[in-house]
């Protein structure tokens, strides 16, 4: 009696199982049925708009917003790659937008649909990553720079030498990826932020192993914290991080070093297979209007590349020379370029500087 | 014949999560993508033994060594502690040993990060006492400390479970044969305890060789281990084939380091080996 039961049961739990795995294969197999509705699906990075904005372009133009978020410019470029998930918009970062152009996987806009593009200041368009500007929009840009604590660094920090500074042993966090971190030693040793050959690389390698004493740790995110508790004096971070720091605690300081520094975009893209493409247009036309880009600047704390927007903010958070740096500046900083199979020789060489203890 | 139904399910299940993803990883690891053609290769297993990668695994290994040490050292007493117990006494400490593994192992060593940073608790304790503040963080030993204190209760259950179980007849035999203490626990209940304390050692030593948070977390990224460079393979430079080869290494010196500790496991019956 009891072997029967526990059999029925068995067998009805199996049944279920299987029900709900056809089920599941089955809303796949559906999935594109319901594609005549109009609704566009957008892959930002985590935090990387103000959520209000999303509503208001839904309410203004009727087009549904299918929103999903990646932590990693490699992340959503495996995801995108591999297929299956047909997104009509993208934010990727410069480097990774020049890598999807090489491989032929995004779409010529037609910016008849994106009138707004002209609010974009002209020195943002057409960078290396995109020269003659068809395939992207740019959505944020920032820079590199150092954050220092003034009560425990007495002069002001110029150079990109003060992360070589002996009197600073064991209080320098350095970024935990591999191009940053590279791309500061190369720029020190007078190259550039993009490295041309593997000698300048062992060179940078060099530099980094000779600093390796003097740095606390390597992070990414836990700088924020990290810094604000006093844990160490001078820290290599983005500016964004840098601008959230300084406006968190008044002893913190965020410069961009005097020899020039790498300055970095996300832009708005779309894959060559969006299914949505005369929409996805309208959502870039709606993200480049100076009141809704003023939102998202609100929200995230990086650079807007639309003047009008700039315009828009608080005079301290727009007159920040460090948060919108001058022309000059901008003038001496580089943009990373893809360094296509070049990129495993960062690998290698970051790997021997972080072993070389 | 029923019976034979009853294993259907499984065996999909192991087809579908097991077999096929280990047969993809061993063909990535056997292949490369030369102009945008697939060839079969070893460079990725020739460009492991680079001076530099094995350096990162010889770390690893020594890492994870302090680590299953530690862990035996402090697990042992602690199993046999708690074997020893009443009943209902013995429910609640070993509900305590299990709850902090019920937590996220993100939220476990972030908390080990507040404890241990310079401005954090133990320096503030340490203060009260007139000691300045020393560095915990983002040393070999935070990370050490870590892994021993994540991976502990994989090193307390197996030799619990076999302790608890054993006959105490025994022991009282080998007293009244005048076995002194030390002697009771060499001769009678280590050995008896050994078939636990080798799970305990591989289920310790397999975890911690291949961890990548905590060593990412508590060390700072300061120290590359096997497990940070497979996720860089993957993560970052996008060299699945690499990063294969890399875990397929891994593979085999685990299974290597089993047989090795299973030839020491003369007591297959007691089930506490994996093999």
């Amino acid at each position: 009696m009891e072997v029967r039961k526990l059999q029925k049961s068995f067998w009805k739990k199996l049944g279920i199982t299987l029900l709900l795995t056809v089920s599941v294969f089955g809303l796949v197999a559906c999935g594109d049925k319901k594609d005549d509705q109009k609704t566009i699906s957008v892959y930002n990075w985590g935090l990387y708009i103000d959520p209000n904005v999303l509503d208001m372009f839904e309410e203004e133009t009727g087009i549904k917003v299918q929103y999903d978020e990646f932590s990693t410019n490699e992340d959503m470029y495996i995801k995108v790659k591999s297929g299956g998930s047909k997104y009509d918009i993208i934010i990727p970062s410069d480097y990774m937008i020049e890598k999807m152009i090489k491989e032929d996987m995004l779409a010529e806009l037609n910016f008849d649909n994106i009138p707004n593009y002209a609010n974009v200041d002209d020195q943002f368009k057409n960078l290396a990553y995109d020269p003659d500007g068809k395939y992207s929009v740019p959505y944020m840009w920032g820079t590199v720079g150092i954050v220092y604590n003034k009560t425990m660094v007495e002069e002001p920090i110029t150079s990109w030498n003060a992360l070589w500074d002996e009197k600073y042993k064991k209080q320098i966090f350095m970024l935990d990826s591999p191009r940053d971190s590279i791309g500061v030693a190369l720029k020190l040793m007078g190259y550039g932020f993009n490295a041309e050959n593997t000698e300048q690389l062992e060179i940078a390698k060099e530099k980094l192993i000779e600093q390796r004493p003097l740095v606390l740790s390597y992070v990414v995110d836990e700088v924020r914290d990290a810094m604000l508790a006093g844990e160490a004096a001078m820290a290599l971070v983005w500016s964004g991080e840098g601008m959230y720091l300084t406006w968190n605690d008044e002893n913190l300081e965020y410069v961009i070093p005097e020899e020039g520094s790498n300055i970095w975009f996300d832009s708005i893209v779309i894959p060559k297979d969006a299914p949505h493409k005369e929409e996805a247009e309208a959502f870039i036309n709606f993200l480049c209007r100076p009141d809704i880009a003023k939102l998202n600047v609100e929200e995230i704390g990086y650079a807007t590349p639309i003047p009008a927007a700039q315009e828009l903010l608080a005079p301290e958070i727009k007159d920040d020379p460090m948060g919108y740096p001058s022309a000059d500046i901008i003038a001496k900083c580089e943009v990373f370029r893809d360094p296509g199979e070049f990129l495993s020789e960062y690998d290698r060489v970051w790997t021997e500087v972080k072993a070389s203890k | 014949m029923k019976k034979k139904w009853f294993s259907y399910p499984y065996l999909l299940w192991m087809l579908l999560f097991t077999v096929i993803p280990m047969a993809l990883i061993l063909y990535y690891s056997l292949t490369d993508t030369v102009n945008g053609e697939t060839v079969f290769t070893l460079a990725n297993f020739q460009k492991f033994f680079q001076p530099v990668y094995l350096k990162v695994l010889w770390h690893s290994l020594v890492l994870a060594f302090y680590c299953t040490v530690g862990c035996l050292l402090i697990g042992y007493p602690m199993a046999a502690i708690l074997a020893n117990q009443h009943f209902v006494k013995k429910k609640f400490l070993i509900m305590l040993i299990m709850l902090p593994t019920w937590m996220n192992i993100l939220l476990r060593t972030y908390a080990w990060m507040t404890i241990l940073e310079r401005n954090g608790v133990l320096n503030s304790f340490l203060g009260f006492f007139g000691i300045e503040p020393m560095q915990f963080l983002y040393t070999e030993g935070a990370v050490i400390m870590g892994m021993i204190y994540n991976f502990l209760p994989f090193m307390v259950l197996p030799i619990y479970s076999v302790l608890v179980k054993m006959d105490k007849s025994l022991i009282e035999a080998a007293e009244d044969l005048g076995a002194n203490r030390i002697q009771i626990f060499r001769k009678v209940t280590f050995p008896l305890s050994a078939p636990g304390v080798i799970s305990g050692i591989v289920m310790v030593f397999m975890p911690a060789v291949s961890t990548f948070v905590i060593s990412r977390l508590l060390g700072g990224g300061q120290f590359a281990l096997i497990g940070n460079l497979i996720e860089q393979q993957f993560l970052w430079v996008g060299d699945w084939n690499f990063g294969s080869a890399l875990s397929i290494v891994m593979m085999v010196l685990i299974l290597l380091s089993m047989a090795v500790l299973n030839r020491y496991d003369k007591d297959k019956e007691a089930g506490g080996s994996l093999w």
